[in-house]
């Protein structure tokens, strides 16, 4: 690091102007449909909660929306007696 | 035949009143006969940053339901003749105004005067979609920063799918007015410029309002800044942008940051 940025602030212009455009750009495209990541995260939980016991503090849900991609990335505890349990039938 | 204009937002404390103020009264110095209705049923302020708080009997609410005439309910401005508001009502909520009711309004309102301008609540739900329902055209008020111009995004949105014209077919036209601007912070890179602005928004831009002491001091004592200090900052920005509005071509200045030295060695911000 340069003794220079140590006075030099960034600038948060650029950072808010970026932020705005992708957020944005999400935010158009489903004003009139369905959050497709909103519908996948539901559906995929009451897939599992048909074969696995599994509580909602079981599940972690964590959701990045980039400007091209997003990601849905969805974190399931089972319990093992769960999986026995259905594996009975 | 005039010209319904709507002053809306989304999110609040942007400014929509005091530019609504600011605005129909500049535009009535000029002649032209001028409404201000007030559309934030439940919190009204209009009526108080037009400093006609005590005069206010009936309201919007009164006439659209029919327990008071129109011409009983408007309030004629003090200062400029050709001025009058139309009081939102204090103790009814939102649900009290129907389409109907706001439709006759508003049809009257415009064939007797040049201007009507509907300053709507915050948010978007039914009294925002009401004051913007009939407009044929839209101020956006945004300041540069991030929630506000995504809530003016949204805005848009809505202005473009729920108003009557957008619903025939047609075009609103739609303007955006950036208030709040602070041209040291601008020029800093710590608040979103306006090219930014108007980048992300894609909407022309109807006038840059100048952060300022001024909007504060005619709040408080009821005067639209460009009466109560014609030759401050923001009240002749306010002036140009209603120049605007009636398609005059002004060209845009961007306010930048007047500072003397002995500030800009103490850093000190000039108002």
């Amino acid at each position: 690091m340069k003794l220079l940025d140590l006075f030099k602030r960034r600038d948060s212009a650029p950072v808010a102007r970026e932020r705005l455009q992708v957020l944005l750009a999400y935010e158009r495209n489903n004003r009139n449909q369905p959050d497709l990541v909103a519908v996948l995260r539901e559906e995929i939980i009451a897939v599992i909660a048909k074969h696995v016991q599994v509580s909602q503090d079981d599940v972690k849900i964590t959701m990045d929306r980039g400007s091209t991609t997003s990601t849905l990335e969805i974190d399931i505890h089972i319990p093992n007696a769960g999986i026995k349990a259905t594996a009975a039938f | 035949m005039g010209k319904v204009v709507v002053v809306t937002s989304g999110k609040g404390g942007v400014g929509k009143t005091t530019s609504t103020a600011a605005l129909g009264a500049v535009l009535a110095q000029t002649g032209k006969k001028v409404v201000l209705i007030d559309f934030d049923v439940g919190l009204r302020n209009l009526d108080l940053v037009m400093g006609a708080e005590r005069r206010v009997v009936f309201d919007l609410v009164n006439v659209t339901q029919g327990q008071a005439k129109l011409s009983q309910a408007l309030i004629r401005d003090k200062r400029v003749e050709s001025l009058f508001l139309l009081p939102a009502s204090q103790t009814r909520d939102k649900d009290a105004l129907t389409e109907e009711g706001v439709a006759s309004v508003i049809a009257t309102l415009r064939d007797k005067f040049d201007y009507v301008l509907c300053d709507s609540p915050a948010g978007i739900e039914r009294g925002a979609q009401l004051a913007m329902r009939f407009a044929d055209e839209a101020v956006i008020v945004t300041n540069p920063e991030v929630s506000s111009v995504r809530d003016s995004d949204r805005i848009i949105g809505l202005l473009d799918s729920k108003t009557l014209k957008a619903e025939k077919g047609e075009t609103i036209s739609k303007h955006v007015l950036v208030t709040r601007y602070d041209a040291a912070r601008a020029a800093r890179g710590e608040m979103l410029s306006i090219d930014d602005v108007l980048e992300i928004l894609s909407v022309p831009l109807l006038g840059i309002i100048p952060e300022s002491q001024g909007v504060l001091r005619a709040s408080n004592v009821g005067s639209p800044v460009t009466l109560n200090e014609p030759t401050n900052a923001a009240a002749r920005a306010y002036a140009d942008a209603a120049k605007r509005l009636e398609g005059e071509d002004v060209p845009m200045v961007t306010p930048v940051e007047k500072k003397g030295l002995l500030n800009r060695i103490l850093g000190r911000r000039v108002a």
